[in-house]
């Protein structure tokens, strides 16, 4: 069976982008695109794997971030977080919130794909 | 022929005729066309309301009673007005330099804007001038009565009382129209100046004609006359002189003291050297009034039967002569000269009544509050209009109850008698720095007492109000508490008895307490400022204004003294404060002269109180306490200076707070920029990224895949595009490189073009309201620039107001040569700590986002620098406000548009 | 109290402003007086002074005050004026 991700993400395009590249890596992708209820999507979905971006309508992605780690149930889940703000403070913020790694937009598919895949295997 | 119809009918017409008269000068005023409406001579004419009907009718029955003793009256006015070097020149100066609106007003403010003191004064000069209102309403209502008497048509008598009341009724609607038009008394009454000036050449006029009518119509010629009063029972001069000087010096007091005085000779003052002129004309004008007084008397002595009421022999002559037509002339002049009186004893009443009675009561009862929410320009004017009407009203009841019985200068020495009482206070106010609060509550009081009780209540008759064995056998039968011989001065004329011990109590109470407590710091500080006003006008109250909110003094003085003249004062002293916007810094200087402003409209203890509702506690500044101090002891000095270091530091502190954190801010603002504009570059280039990658790298993609693919990596692109051609925008303004488009239109058809280009789509909830009459300008400058602002200022709205049913409503005004766009929402506005930096850029309200990158209104504010004109937020209105602002080179008239 | 002493003399025009100042505070006093002189005449029975007579000085001496002060408050303001505008010529013509 694939393994699944949400992708917590409110660009469009940036959606349709990074859904092709997975799912022609063979992961089941699941999108979502708010931030007011993306904690519940987590819930529903249980995923291998999410991938969260900062800057989300209603809610930071710092703020959903910390409410999944809180989670006893998704407290080790992998999250990737990705950003388009290239500040040092919020990578900083990244790491404190609980993030298992972190990713500047713009980013290369191949950069996607290897960090995905690293951290599903570990 | 029947006088009484006539006589009627030619009352009614002269009302209308002074109604007219008012109303044109009023509306001749407003248009500033007015200058010649207040000239010396109007000026003259206007301080004869000292000659009120007493003086008509009265003059020749005190003549006709005591001789030559009437003469007193006039004596010592005349006296007053020739001297005015000494008094009436600082007075006019004092009232004009502290905006002082009533005698009250002036006292109060001496004495450390007391309002105790201001509303015994007030109290005081109610009971005053009441039996004098009464005066005029019974004069009125007796000469009607002659008339009646006289006319053989009329069946019956008309009731007295109606008559008075139909006549109380009047005047008050005079009074309230005209007198009440404005708030401030610095913006004079006009059109009741006019009104006054025009009645005393009518009453004049009247008199003069009767005057001659008698000395060479019935009496045949002047020879003829001396020797008629020569043979008449007034023809030895038998006047005591003890009442001779005293009456003398007591309507030379009167004048001064009268409130209705006060009020025609400085408040409505508008130019002092009027004094000059007034110093010769109105003795002048005095003499002519008296002229004729004796004769008239004399003749009327031997013509008419005896039992006839010498008070009315003005009218009573020219009737028994059968000149019917000089009879209802000397009617006029009569009612002329009552009305005047009654209409500014009302209004200067009035003010005084709503400044320290009501308006106090009011702020009280509202707590802090009111000063805030209420309208209080509203509350003040109502309070005017009740006043005159219970004042006036205060009159007609004396006149009922007291029965019209008395003869009139009996009255009218009463009321003389009572306001003289201020005459201590007022001189040592003026004159005598050492003089106190204190001081002068004692002496207002013990004199009140005194003249109440030997003068005012024996007024009623011996034994209505006091029984007949006070008189008898003194208070709690203490032989030396007779009101006609107090301490036992037996035997004396009681009107000079009760004026001497009255006014010598006064004195020496208020001397004495003076010198034996101390007065407070702001009490010395406008002593020294009355006693030295001619030495330095400028005055010094103080008030620190550490705590001061700007915009919420800007809130209350809008509701006080409008929005206009308000904002024109606040942004005036930001300009002198080198403070862009409309906010100044509360200063003491500032807060000052904004509490001088207000107390034009309410008075200056209202207006103290309310400032420092606003501000808090009230203190002395450091120049104050130095001025104090040069004459106590040095230590004073040594502490004052401490205390200005510490202000002076206090004050530097906290406009270094308010820079440090304008910086912080501005730091802060600019990382969140740099994290939104990364944001906006780096969105649109991850899909671009991402996309050209796929379409680099993945084999096997269907036509339609690579078709969809390179047209979101082109959209993104265009993106891009406009966002760095914001930047750009906003980066050419700034360096000023900016190539303008000068063009032609109508303000109207730019806003329409702007509202459609702004429209929010069919779902559009934001209500916009305009004025499209007033937006009917022709501009000559960059158009779509200027759209620009309009537009953004609109969508600003849209994203911003959070009001249920959102609503915008843009008015337009020419102000001065500048054009002023307002644009007002209703939601909650910005808080006024974020009102100094949103127009730097990068700024945003708040967290939330809403869109754009906070570029908006900094490139809105660099076009309408690059166009001449100006934007600014603006504070106290009912929710976000902006104000764009066009210089005059750029707009003109449609009617000057050639094409 | 010390205040700075003035110049011990005044200048023409200056001397001449001050005694009509001088002048305009006289007047109220010399006209009480004045309006007074008549109780010093009989006032006893038959012996006494006229009403006419004593109405004929009274409009006399009011008549001349109102002249007096008319003459005195023109005088100065005249002075005044003139004072003012010797202060801006000389300011300026420095």
């Amino acid at each position: 069976m694939n393994k699944k991700v949400l992708l917590i993400e409110d660009e469009p395009n940036i959606i349709e982008a990074v859904s092709f590249i997975l799912s022609r890596d063979g992961w089941d992708v699941k999108t979502h695109s708010n931030g007011h209820d993306a904690v519940d999507a987590v819930r529903n979905r249980h995923p291998d794997l999410i991938i969260l971006d900062v800057m989300l309508p209603g809610k930071s992605g710092f703020e959903i971030l910390k409410e999944i780690r809180s989670d006893q149930q998704f407290a080790l889940t992998p999250v990737l977080m990705l950003t388009a703000r290239g500040q040092v403070k919020d990578r900083e913020m990244a790491e404190k919130a609980g993030a298992s790694r972190y990713m500047t937009k713009p980013f290369s598919n191949a950069e996607v794909l290897d960090a995905v895949r690293s951290m599903v295997a570990q | 022929m029947a006088p009484l119809n006539v006589l009627v009918l030619v009352c009614l017409t002269y009302v209308a005729f002074l109604f007219v008269v008012a109303f044109a000068a009023d509306h001749a005023a407003r248009r500033g066309r007015g200058m010649w409406l207040r000239s010396p001579i109007i000026y003259t004419l206007s301080l004869s309301i000292y000659c009120t009907a007493w003086t008509f009718y009265g003059a020749v029955g005190f003549a006709a009673r005591s001789g030559l003793e009437f003469a007193t009256i006039y004596l010592g006015p005349t006296l007053v007005m020739i001297g005015w070097w000494w008094t009436l020149r600082k007075m006019v100066r004092v009232g004009r330099s502290q905006r002082v609106t009533s005698i009250a007003d002036l006292i109060s403010s001496r004495y450390g804007k007391s309002n105790t003191l201001a509303v015994c004064v007030t109290l005081l000069a109610v009971i005053g001038t009441t039996p004098y209102i009464a005066l005029q309403l019974q004069s009125v209502t007796l000469s009607f009565a002659t008339f009646a008497a006289s006319d053989p048509t009329s069946a019956e008598l008309p009731d007295q009382q109606s008559t008075a009341l139909w006549v109380a009724l009047g005047l008050t609607l005079f009074t309230i129209l005209f007198g009440t038009r404005n708030l401030d008394a610095n913006e004079r009454h006009h059109g009741v100046v006019i009104a006054i000036a025009l009645e005393a050449v009518v009453k004049l006029f009247a008199l003069l004609a009767v005057g001659v009518f008698v000395v060479w119509g019935l009496a045949g010629g002047i020879s003829e006359t001396i020797a008629r009063i020569d043979a008449s029972p007034i023809m030895h001069w038998e006047v005591s002189g003890g009442r001779w000087v005293g009456l003398t010096m007591l309507s030379a007091a009167a004048f001064l003291c009268l409130p209705r005085m006060f009020q025609v000779m400085v408040v409505e003052n508008e130019n002092e050297d009027d004094l000059r002129t007034a110093a010769w004309a109105f003795p002048g004008y005095l003499m002519l009034m008296s002229l004729f007084v004796v004769p008239i008397a004399a003749i009327g002595l031997q013509t008419m039967p005896a039992g006839v009421n010498p008070d009315l022999f003005v009218l009573t002559l020219p009737l028994h002569a059968g000149r019917d037509g000089l009879a209802i002339l000397s009617f006029i002049g009569g009612f002329s000269s009552a009305t005047s009186m009654v209409i500014v004893a009302a209004i200067a009443l009035s003010t005084m009544v709503s400044n320290h009675v009501v308006m106090p009561l009011w702020l009280w009862a509202k707590g802090g509050t009111a000063v805030m929410s209420g309208d209080v320009r509203h509350v003040a004017l109502m309070a005017r209009r009740l006043s005159i009407g219970g004042i006036v009203f205060l009159g007609y009841l004396y006149f009922r109850v007291s029965g019209g019985g008395e003869s009139l200068a009996a009255i009218g020495l009463v009321s003389f008698a009572g306001v003289a009482q201020f005459l201590p206070a007022l001189m040592g106010g003026l004159f005598w720095r050492a003089a106190n609060r204190t001081g002068a509550i004692s002496g207002l009081g013990v004199g009140f007492v005194v003249w109440m009780y030997s003068m005012f209540l024996p007024s009623f008759g011996t034994s209505s109000i006091l029984p007949q064995h006070i008189f008898d056998h003194g208070l709690f039968g203490l032989d030396w508490l007779r009101p006609y011989a107090l301490f036992g001065a037996e035997g004396m004329d009681p009107l000079v008895h009760a004026v001497m011990w009255s006014v010598l109590l006064n004195t020496a109470v208020f001397i004495c307490v003076s010198l034996l407590t101390f007065p407070r710091p702001v009490e010395r500080l406008q002593g020294a400022q009355f006693v030295n006003v001619f030495r330095h006008s400028s005055t010094a109250t103080g008030w620190s204004g550490d705590l001061a909110r700007s915009e919420d003094l800007m809130i209350m003085s809008q509701r006080i003294i409008g929005s206009r003249q308000a904002q024109a004062l606040f942004s005036g002293a930001a300009q002198c404060q080198g403070l862009a916007g409309y906010l100044p810094e509360p200063t003491p200087d500032f807060l000052l002269e904004l509490e001088r402003e207000l107390s034009g409209s309410v008075g200056t203890a209202t207006a103290h109180a309310m400032i420092s509702q606003i501000v808090g506690g009230a203190t002395v500044s450091v120049e104050d306490l130095l001025a104090v101090a040069d004459e106590t002891a040095q230590i004073m000095e040594y502490s004052s200076r401490l205390e200005a270091k510490t202000q002076e530091q206090a004050r530097t502190a906290r406009q270094l707070r308010a820079a440090n954190q304008k910086l912080t801010q501005l730091s802060v603002q600019k990382d969140s920029f740099l994290s939104q504009i990364s944001h906006e570059l780096r969105t649109p280039m991850t899909s671009i990224r991402a996309f050209s990658e796929i379409l680099r790298d993945t084999g096997g993609l269907s036509p339609e895949e690579q078709a969809k693919y390179s047209t979101i990596i082109h959209d993104e692109a265009v993106r891009l595009t406009r966002l760095l051609d914001d930047l750009l925008d906003l980066s050419v303004l700034e360096n000023g490189q900016v190539v303008m488009n000068t063009q032609t239109g109508r303000l109207a058809d730019l806003l329409d073009r702007t509202i459609a280009a702004a429209g929010g789509g069919e779902a559009d909830s934001l209500e916009i309201k305009r004025d499209r009459d007033k937006e009917d300008v022709v501009l000559t400058t960059d158009l779509d620039r200027l759209a620009q602002v309009f537009i953004n200022l609109i969508a600003n709205a849209r994203k911003y107001c959070d009001a249920e049913t959102p609503c915008l409503s843009i008015s337009t005004k020419q102000d001065g040569a500048e054009l002023k766009i307002d644009f007002v929402d209703n939601g909650s506005g910005i808080a006024t700590d974020q009102q100094s930096v949103i127009f730097e850029k990068f700024a945003q309200i708040g967290a939330t986002k809403a869109g754009g990158a906070g570029l908006g209104l900094a490139i809105c504010r660099e076009i309408m620098t690059r166009l001449g004109g100006d934007i600014s937020y603006l504070p106290g209105q009912s929710g976000g406000a902006f104000r764009v602002t066009l210089p005059a080179s750029v707009v003109s008239s449609p009617a000057d548009e050639t094409m | 109290m010390k205040s700075k002493p003035g110049p011990l003399f005044l200048e023409q025009r200056a001397y001449r402003r001050r005694r009509m100042a001088d002048a305009a505070r006289v007047l109220p006093v010399l006209g009480a007086i004045l309006f007074s002189v008549p109780l010093l005449w009989g006032q006893d029975g038959s012996g006494a002074a006229l009403t006419t007579k004593v109405m004929l000085y009274l409009f006399v001496i009011w008549g001349l005050l109102v002249g007096l002060s008319a003459v005195i408050s023109r005088k100065l303001r005249e002075e005044e004026t003139r004072s003012a505008d010797n202060q801006t010529q000389s300011k300026t013509g420095v």
